[in-house]
């Protein structure tokens, strides 16, 4: 009886030793791979601006609507979930703002109002239809895909330039921030960012807080790990899976709009493989295919690296720019390669 | 009396419980919202020597797709997925094929390379874009979607990187004649290259034991284990084969317009692939298909792109209707509604005030 | 000491289309005991487990708790009655925090927000409060299966249950796992929990419980004091036979001596966690019977030899040569069948013909390139059908719309095509009906007239002693014993089943 309580405390210990887990690699892969790209970039294209602290802030100029979107399908695929339709919803709401701006004279607020609604209405039906009637998402949301590209199309074939005053206000207001670089003549200019990226920002925290202290976000978790026990524990699946798409849905809606600020235009091509660099950040940032782990601050990272990638190609200015997407591709293939093994090599213990 | 109605209903049962009955009657459904509108639907004339008219567009138009739906169904019935890269690996045999054939000029009048070697290229650019996707599948173990949305996105980025960016041009009869005319043929050539390929694929399932293996694989891995099937083997195989058909139909929609126009060959086919797949009958969660069936689904499809374009839709907008028939034909195929429907019927037979009730709702 | 009851069910029946479940069940449960589930496949324990815990509908008597009558309609009525169950697969996320784990769903607050802090606090007690020597923060999929088990149970206790239900828990434990839980039952007993402990490990039960109640094909054959029910009684009434009454079986196949090369001798051969090593040999014409109760090894020892759980130990000679076995493919291809327990799991195709599930392992034997024509199919489908008679519209008939004894036949019929030296048959006789029993006993003693090496698995001790001509018996994942020639009495069989002081 004592040896056995011996080597109890004897496990204990260490347990308590290896603290480090699979996933908490995976995201420390992440990071590190994140500055050692953005190191490199520093060196090798000094000269072309990327050392200044506005390079880096453009980051989060560029990607401010991937960021929501990627923390969106972060909460989807942490259930288990996928959705691919994000890229045509984006595109959607972009072209749907600029129609009403633009062709029917609405206001600026309505206009992003009814952004939100499609992507509200695109959260609901998906949802529906993958939680309560156990549809495989991946069918549903590439219905989806294709619904909401194809919508974009009906609206307009042609691209929609938005001119609408209170919309280019919102989108060109830059918030000077006390960082900057110093010119030749010795004057600072501060870096800036526009409030797209405050906005950004805050869904980030809040998204954050939610998956870590809501009983919503951790249920998520709980399915994600092993949908059965969630169920047998007394937690409500389907109800719980239903909120996720309907969250990602408005998430990407806000993700459209954020998008369409910074773009300042609707057109059928736009968005297009965003679906896949929201995936992609999300699974490069720690989110398990499979469900059950993820953190929105992983996303973040995951965002940043394909941003630094499509910035680090751009750059360089020879490659052309399907460069980027094969790159995201091939690190997304990598990822998911390794989620594979770590996960085979758990199953084994 | 009772007997002579037992016998038609036997005989409305079989015919209705056939499995290709659904795929025929969605065709003849469309085929007749055709007859309605274009009353010269039917009609095919002789112009230069060559058949005209809807019906053989529809059958030419919708070669690609059929090739597509044959390897998207196996795909389906192995792995309880589907391949949604196959429209861009299209696009890189399209682009495999061209550059060789262009010896790496933008446009060309003669060929660089023999046809027979840039074709053979463009199948092996295919098969090894299906093995790439097979081994995520079968040996890591990835869900066929995910696996593939990685080729979904990056194969247009190679295949412009094979091209360089441009859109390469062949202006030679020969490589015209693949999506056009072979000599004074009065049949499109896609419709041979299809009806080749069938009976290719039938082939080998009738005399191989490939197709039952498939099934097997997809209906009980487990027992198909114990029966001593390598389940991991037959679903790469099925993924290469997949990939192997998308080179063949990347090829033939590039001898349609004589050029590899990387961001435009097999664009949205994918979603036309699995829809065929679903109108024939097959389950998308994998098991027994019916290869005639995604064939009939295949053309079906095509006459209802047709139809659309007829009622002036355009090509971006398609998909909308398409993701809405999707989804239809999904819901009607779930567990969850099918039960729903039964305990209704159930309901019914019980007692009549609760279906009065269901009635006045 | 008077012990309360805490528990009460009586009259409990249930039937399913065709099956009678349960018949009029009795069952009790007093306050701080631990009390053993028993019985063999299909007697009714985890049907009354389900009725208990609400996973089915009460059809017909009564449950009292603590004397109120109570109706559960889901696992979660049943929780709040103060019923909790832990399964044997565990049933809880890999994915979060011990301490998650056990306060999911009803999470302390704090402003609305979870409060981790506390959280962890509580949950730190209440695993020292049961001893359980793990920190709240260490995320479960890195806890062994046996502490992963006792949180489980630490949380159903947590959750003020009077009745823990414990469903095969030690299925996948070591002894010192086993121990620790045991431990920990002690403690829980003595904190005044019920406790139902359903388990195949007779040493288990004699270990740790006050009273055994056994049933048997659905009805109660008893409920006794552990001191009152020797390990032999136990499984006799398990069994169901009167230990007085122990007619003599005699197999018609005694008589041969078995001479010449073993077909399959194995030495060592073993798969961990399943299967200890064991030595085994077989010879041509030889029937072979392996018997202990369900749980004991019986299946894993076949399927370790098959290569359907590949083998991690020893050596194995197939005809005096020694083979290595990675795969199932491989064992067919050196002339062995399986036919596997789970017939709707391992073995049927459920949406291929009839046809097509005789003829899929020759065929995969053959090859892809190999395809039997449709004339060799057909045939091969009709020879076993009719010879195993085989009821079924038609040879293009689905198999999932046979009924279960016809499956069975087609499996069997699927592996005699494959014309083997050595076919294992495990279970090929459960849930199917008499006639088809007697016929199938039938065909193994002509097959292993034939020369073929026969082994035989099933739950029945007399279906056994008809047909085999050496038995091994296992036990706890052991092999215990090779019975032979005037040992093979039911009387000796149920000794070495039950082992401990009887078996001295």
């Amino acid at each position: 009886m004592k040896s056995s309580k011996l080597k109890t405390t004897e496990e204990f210990k260490n347990y308590n030793k290896k603290k480090l887990t699979s996933s908490g690699f995976l995201l420390i892969v992440t990071i590190v791979l994140f500055i050692v790209m953005y190191a490199i970039g520093m060196i090798v294209f000094s000269n072309k601006g990327f050392a200044k602290p506005q390079m880096f802030l453009n980051l989060f100029i560029s990607n401010a609507g991937l960021i929501v979107t990627a923390c969106g399908l972060t909460i989807v695929m942490i259930a288990g979930g996928i959705d691919i339709s994000v890229g045509s919803v984006v595109a959607l709401v972009c072209m749907a703002c600029a129609y009403l701006m633009e062709k029917m004279g609405v206001s600026a607020y309505v206009a992003v109002l009814v952004g939100l609604l499609i992507g509200l209405a695109f959260g609901i039906v998906q949802g529906f239809l993958v939680s309560y009637l156990e549809i495989q998402p991946f069918i549903v949301t590439l219905a989806g895909m294709f619904f909401g590209r194809g919508m974009t199309a009906i609206i307009s074939t042609e691209m929609i330039s938005i001119t609408n005053e209170t919309f280019r206000k919102w989108a060109n207001f830059q918030v000077k921030l006390p960082i900057g670089s110093v010119n030749k003549k010795g004057t600072l200019i501060p870096a800036y960012i526009y409030p797209t990226v405050i906005i950004a920002i805050i869904i980030l925290i809040l998204v954050s807080i939610m998956l870590k202290y809501t009983k919503f976000g951790r249920t998520l978790y709980a399915i994600g790990g092993n949908q059965q026990s969630a169920m047998m524990m007394g937690l409500n699946v389907k109800k719980t899976k239903f909120q996720a798409y309907i969250l990602n849905g408005i998430l990407a809606g806000i993700g459209g709009i954020l998008f369409c600020l910074n773009s300042g235009a609707g057109f059928v091509e736009q968005a297009k493989g965003f679906e896949m660099d929201a995936i992609s950040s999300s699974v490069i940032g720690g989110t398990l295919l499979s469900g059950g782990v993820g953190t929105a601050v992983g996303t973040l990272f995951g965002v940043l690296i394909n941003g630094t990638i499509s910035s680090l190609i751009t750059t360089q200015g020879k490659l052309s720019s399907w460069w980027i997407r094969i790159a995201i591709s091939l690190l997304l293939c990598f990822f998911i390669v390794l989620q594979s093994i770590l996960g085979s090599a758990k199953k084994k213990k | 009396m009772s007997k002579g109605m037992e016998s038609n209903k036997n005989l409305v049962k079989k015919i209705t419980g056939s499995r290709l009955f659904m795929p025929i009657m969605c065709l003849i459904v469309v085929l007749l919202i055709n007859v309605i509108k274009t009353p010269g639907f039917f009609k095919i004339t002789i112009n230069n020597g060559v058949l005209y008219g809807y019906v053989i567009d529809v059958i030419n138009r919708a070669s690609e797709l059929v090739i597509l739906a044959i390897g998207m169904t196996l795909v389906t019935a192995a792995s309880g997925g589907q391949d949604i890269s196959v429209g861009a690996v299209m696009a890189v045999a399209a682009a495999v094929c061209c550059q060789i054939l262009s010896g790496g000029e933008v446009s060309v009048t003669a060929f660089a390379n023999p046809l027979i070697f840039a074709i053979l290229a463009a199948l092996v650019a295919g098969a090894i874009c299906g093995a790439f996707n097979g081994m995520l599948v079968s040996r890591f173990g990835i869900q066929p979607m995910v696996a593939t949305l990685i080729l979904y996105t990056a194969g247009r980025g190679v295949a412009q990187l094979i091209t360089k960016g441009q859109i390469t041009y062949i202006r030679v009869d020969a490589y015209q004649s693949i999506g056009g005319y072979i000599g004074k043929s009065p049949i499109p050539t896609p419709v041979f290259l299809t009806l080749i390929t069938v009976i290719i694929v039938s082939i080998v399932l009738k005399k191989t034991a490939l197709g039952l293996y498939i099934e097997s694989v997809g209906i009980n891995g487990s027992a198909s284990r114990l029966v001593g099937l390598n389940s991991t083997r037959i679903k790469f195989l099925v993924y290469v084969i997949c990939g192997l058909l998308a080179g063949v139909a990347g090829v033939l929609a590039s001898g349609r317009i004589y050029s590899a126009d990387a961001n435009n060959i097999g664009l949205n086919l994918e979603m036309d692939a699995i829809l065929a797949v679903a109108l024939g009958g097959n389950v998308l969660s994998g098991g027994k298909f019916n290869l005639m069936g995604s064939v009939i689904g295949a053309y079906t499809i095509q006459a209802l792109t047709t139809t659309l374009y007829a009622m002036n839709v355009s090509a971006d907008q398609l998909p909308v209707y398409k993701a809405i028939v999707v989804i239809i034909i999904v819901v009607l195929q779930s567990s969850v509604f099918k039960k729903f429907i039964s305990d209704l019927k159930n309901k019914k037979k019980e007692g009549k005030p609760i279906a009065v009730k269901g009635g006045q709702q | 000491m008077e012990q309360k009851t805490v528990l009460k069910m009586s009259g409990i029946s249930q039937t399913f289309p065709g099956v009678k479940a349960l018949q009029k069940v009795n069952f009790s449960l007093l306050e701080g005991e631990i009390h053993a589930l028993m019985g063999e496949n299909g007697a009714g324990k985890s049907t009354l487990i389900k009725v208990l815990t609400g996973v089915y509908e009460l059809q017909e008597g009564t449950i009292e708790m603590e004397g109120k009558q109570i109706v559960n309609h889901s696992p979660q009525d049943a929780q709040n009655q103060g019923i909790s169950t832990v399964y044997q697969e565990v049933n809880l996320c890999p994915n979060l925090t011990v301490g998650e784990n056990l306060f999911i769903g009803r999470e302390p607050r704090k402003f609305g927000m979870i409060d981790w802090k506390t959280m962890n606090k509580k949950a730190g007690k209440l695993l020292e409060s049961l001893d359980i020597q793990v920190a709240p923060t260490q995320l479960l999929e890195e806890c062994s299966v046996a502490i992963q088990q006792m949180i489980a149970i630490a949380r159903a206790v947590d959750m003020e249950c009077k009745v823990l239900i414990l469903d095969e828990p030690t299925s996948s434990l070591d002894d010192v796992e086993v121990e620790k839980l045991f431990t920990l039952m002690r403690r829980l007993r003595e904190k005044g929990v019920g406790i139902v402990f359903v388990t195949h490990f007779l040493e288990q039960v004699y270990e740790v419980c006050d009273r055994i109640t056994v049933l048997r094909n659905g009805e109660l054959v008893g409920a006794y004091e552990i001191k009152d029910l020797p390990r032999v009684m136990l499984v006799a009434k398990m069994m169901g036979k009167d230990f007085d009454d122990l007619e003599d079986i005699k197999s018609g196949h005694l008589e041969q001596k078995f001479e010449g090369e073993p077909v399959i001798e194995a030495k060592g051969i073993g798969h961990k966690g399943t299967i200890h090593p064991f030595d085994f040999t077989i010879k041509k014409g030889e029937v072979i019977g392996l018997t202990g109760l369900l749980g004991s090894g019986r299946s894993e020892m076949v399927r370790s030899i098959y290569g359907a759980d590949k083998a991690d130990s020893g050596t194995l000679k197939v005809n005096g040569k020694e083979v290595k076995i990675n795969k199932p493919l491989d064992a067919m291809k050196l002339g062995m069948a399986y036919l596997p327990e789970d017939r709707k799991v391992d073995g049927i195709i459920a949406d291929l013909s009839v046809r097509e599930n005789i003829i899929i392992a020759l065929q995969a034997k053959k090859g892809m390139f190999h395809l039997m024509s449709r004339k060799e199919m057909e045939e091969a489908a009709d020879k076993y059908i009719d010879m195993l008679r085989i009821k079924t519209a038609s040879r293009e008939t689905p198999i999932k719309s046979l009924s279960g004894g016809n499956q069975q036949k087609v499996i069997l019929g699927r592996w005699l095509l494959t014309n083997p030296e050595y076919l294992i048959l495990d279970e090929p006789t459960r849930g199917i009906d008499i006639g088809t029993k007697t016929e199938i006993q039938k065909l193994v003693l002509e097959l292993a007239d034939q020369g073929m090496a026969v082994t035989f698995i099933s739950s029945e001790i007399e279906e056994m002693l008809r047909t085999c001509s050496r038995m091994d018996v296992l036990r706890d994942g052991k092999k215990v014993g090779e019975l032979s020639g005037d040992e093979l009495r039911q009387e000796v069989i149920m000794k070495t089943i039950a082992g401990g002081e009887d078996h001295e």
